[in-house]
């Protein structure tokens, strides 16, 4: 499956070695791909490198050693093909929701008509357009994250890099955007990686689960929940597949925690 | 404060003050401190002087001056002492040192070097002021979110996007309270300034009138003092009260 | 009104997330003594550099104004001079102490006097009362009440404005719990509004003899010679520029000193509430 724009948007992480200042290693030897068009996601105990994988992928950090490839080219620095939505959702707070959706195309020079139009475009996919000149102080955390949401998207990138996007949002909120989640996918065709510590919502919206052990980390295991995705949402919560999955993974992180 | 219900606005407390100021005026308890109504009148015959005007305009233009250079630096070399933690280290001492420190001190030491004239002023006013500026701007700096720098570098800001459209807004704040604060410091130094020099502007008006005993006058000069302090204090935290909105939620 | 001159901000530490800090710049980091005394260095190298040119004849090399400090440490002469500036600087700031933290306090618990004194204060800071020393001599002539007097009129603003924002600030959260304890309205200002406040009212302190010293240094200058003030003025008459510059740096040197251990006590006693906010 390619993505909508038919280039290859495979992201290959090989052996991700990091050092912080200090010397505290928080990454050694991270391998794993996160194959295009599907949703790969780092799971693992706190202080695992889960973000700081994630944001070496995106070119936010330098790593000590070892590569990330994005189109066959080696990560150096954030690039157009890579979009990152943050855990605190990061928007201007003195701009309106219209211009946080289209900073990303304000930032790449697209003229004032345009961008605007684009923004709406994603803005109405979120449901938020009644807020378009509203300002972030004025939206609750789940509305803020779908701005933050709209603006990744509407830059239009191959790679969604998403640093636990639904963490500041709660819990009843939280269900709801998983599954939104995976319906825009469906029709947005992109390679995603995914940050979380919540192994159920892990299982939920994965197709591909990547275990990081504590830190210095490396992969331990890489899960593929094998669900069946077409029923209801509840029904899949419920389904052996899904709570097996959800048991195998808590077993193996574990050990971990207890070590 | 309400009384009975009614809610009275602060702003109004200054009209008791102004009562008081005149019934002890006219009672003539203290020399010094003439019936507020006569401040008043001194008013309309002071400000239209040429005098007055004379001492104003070379003020002023030492203020502007010393306030420019104070801001055009101030700023900079706090963005600069911002987001490079090696120069914050480096002249932090320094910046401290002199905010708190008391400057008057140096104002000789200028007179000395500078002679008697504008350019006394303009540095008495650039060194009053610019200390407060740089450090509270730095602040600013030091203080927006890492996440909002690293959202813009996620979608390829430029390094002047980056500090025109997020570091700028992200430290207003902090920086208009800075420039506010500054204002306020550049007005003592600009007075304090021509107290010492004596020979020219509104402090040379102030020893006149004292020398004469003209009370009335110099309450009046005092006061035209004060409301431009004020009124340039009041200017910058109205924009302060308009980026307020967002200056909790960063 | 906007945050007046109530607590100058701390310069903090960096916010960013470190780069990395390898070589000199990272060596230098972790070592900031360094830095300062290389920065101390640096500039009083330009200052001598500065007064060999000359810039001017009156702009004395770094090199001989610490001669002429030097001297004046060893004749007693610092020592007679700021015997005397400190005396006015000491009443005036206990009187401006004890009074202004009473009359904030006071703003702080009741809305009428915070009605009355409120506006006057602001004024008063904002406003360059410098313009009235001079005019103090025709009330309390040119003696120690007089200096007492400039020291008072330039610090009770920031003393009094700072002890009313430590009151009106306490801590809702705690306040509500003191209540729900079924606290006596004297029980919830000694046990709750005066302790949550006394950080804030410690910094006024401290705001307020750096005003009280430019106070008594302006009271020097402009009303009568005496003390630090007088050094500057007698050895500029005289033409003596090394005396006149080092009269000067030690009062930067001596109010820097004293206004960081100040700073260095009020952190050691307010510790938790004078986390740079």
């Amino acid at each position: 499956m390619t993505t909508g724009n038919g280039r290859d948007a495979t992201v290959h992480v090989r052996n991700l070695t990091k050092e912080f200042p200090g010397g505290i290693r928080a990454l050694e030897g991270v391998t794993f791909d996160a194959p295009e068009g599907e949703l790969t996601t780092l799971i693992g105990p706190s202080g695992s490198g889960k973000t700081t994988t994630l944001k070496i992928i995106a070119g936010l950090l330098e790593a000590t050693a070892g590569d990330v490839l994005v189109q066959g080219r080696p990560v150096r620095g954030p690039g157009p093909e890579r979009a990152f939505v943050f855990q605190d959702f990061a928007l201007m707070p003195w701009a309106t929701v219209l211009r946080n959706v289209g900073f990303g195309l304000e930032l790449r020079g697209v003229p004032k008509a345009k961008r605007e139009a684009e923004a709406r475009e994603y803005i109405a996919k979120m449901n938020l357009t009644a807020f378009e000149d509203a300002y972030p102080h004025q939206l609750s955390g789940g509305m803020r994250q779908r701005v933050g949401l709209a603006r990744a998207l509407a830059v239009d990138a191959d790679i969604l890099l998403m640093d636990e996007p639904f963490a500041s949002v709660d819990e009843q909120i939280r269900r709801m955007f998983q599954e939104d989640l995976l319906r825009l996918l469906s029709e947005e065709k992109k390679t995603v990686v995914f940050v979380t510590h919540s192994i159920e919502e892990a299982v939920y919206v994965s197709d591909q689960v990547v275990i990081l052990t504590r830190g210095p980390a490396r992969v331990s295991k890489v899960v593929r929940p094998a669900i069946d995705r077409g029923g209801a949402s509840q029904d899949i919560r419920r389904s052996r597949a899904y709570l097996d999955c959800v048991e195998g993974i808590w077993d193996e992180l574990r050990g971990y925690l207890e070590a | 404060m309400t009384i009975r219900g009614y809610r009275i606005p602060m702003a109004l407390s200054l009209l008791v003050w102004f009562a008081i100021w005149e019934i002890v005026g006219r009672l003539d308890w203290v020399f010094l401190i003439p019936p507020f109504t006569d401040v008043i009148n001194a008013l309309f015959s002071v400000i239209p002087s040429a005098r007055f005007i004379d001492a104003v305009t070379i003020t002023f233009q030492a203020f502007a001056i010393g306030m420019g250079l104070a801001l055009v630096i101030g700023i900079g070399v706090g963005v600069l002492m911002g987001r490079i933690p090696a120069v914050g280290s480096l002249m932090g001492m320094w910046v401290n040192i002199f905010e708190s420190s008391p400057l008057t001190a140096i104002v000789p030491a200028l007179m000395v070097l500078l002679g008697f004239g504008l350019p006394t002023m303009i540095v008495t006013v650039f060194l009053f002021s610019v200390w407060v500026i740089a450090l509270d701007t730095q602040v600013g700096v030091q203080r927006v979110n890492p996440s909002l720098i690293e959202m813009g570098r996620s979608f390829g800001a430029s390094r002047r996007d980056l500090h025109f459209k997020i570091i700028f807004f992200a430290a207003l704040p902090e920086l208009l309270a800075g420039i506010r604060l500054g204002l306020i410091r550049g007005v003592k130094g600009v007075v304090i300034g021509q107290l010492l020099i004596a020979v020219v502007g509104v402090g040379y008006l102030f020893e006149l009138y004292s020398r004469n005993f003209l009370m009335p006058e110099f309450w009046a000069l005092l006061i035209v003092v004060f409301a431009f302090a004020f009124a340039a204090s009041e200017t910058i935290a109205y924009f302060e009260r308009k980026v307020a909105f967002y200056a909790t939620t960063r | 009104m906007g945050r007046t001159d109530i607590a100058a901000p701390l310069a903090g530490e960096a916010a960013f997330p470190p780069g990395p800090r390898r070589g000199l710049l990272g060596g230098l980091r972790r070592r900031p003594w360094i830095l300062r005394a290389g920065s101390i260095a640096i500039v009083l190298g330009l200052w001598e550099w500065a007064g060999a040119i000359p810039i001017s004849i009156a702009f004395p090399p770094f090199s001989e104004t610490l001669g002429a400090f030097a001297e004046m440490i060893a004749d007693g002469t610092f020592l007679a001079a700021y015997a005397e500036t400190i005396q006015p600087l000491l009443v005036g700031v206990l009187l401006t102490g004890l009074g202004g933290i009473l009359a904030g306090i006071a703003m702080g618990l009741s809305p009428r006097a915070e009605w009355l004194g409120l506006p006057v204060f602001i004024i008063l800071q904002a406003a360059p009362s410098a313009a009235i020393v001079p005019l103090i001599t025709f009330v309390y002539g040119i003696g120690f009440a007089a200096k007492v007097f400039a020291v008072v009129l330039l610090s009770a603003p920031v003393i009094v404005l700072n002890s009313y924002r430590g009151i009106s600030n306490a801590p809702r959260s705690l306040l509500e719990m003191s209540d729900a304890f079924l606290a006596s309205r004297w029980q919830r200002i000694w046990k709750i509004i005066l302790p949550a406040a006394s950080g804030m009212i410690f910094a006024g302190l401290r705001l307020g003899v750096a005003q009280g010293f430019t106070g008594a240094v302006l009271a020097e200058l402009l009303i009568t010679p005496t003390g630090v003030g007088d050094l500057i003025t007698y050895n500029r008459a005289l033409a003596r520029y090394d005396h006149m510059f080092a009269a000067i740096l030690s009062i930067v040197v001596f109010a820097s000193v004293s206004l960081t251990l100040l700073q260095q006590l009020e952190q050691r006693m307010f510790r938790p509430e004078m986390r740079p906010a």
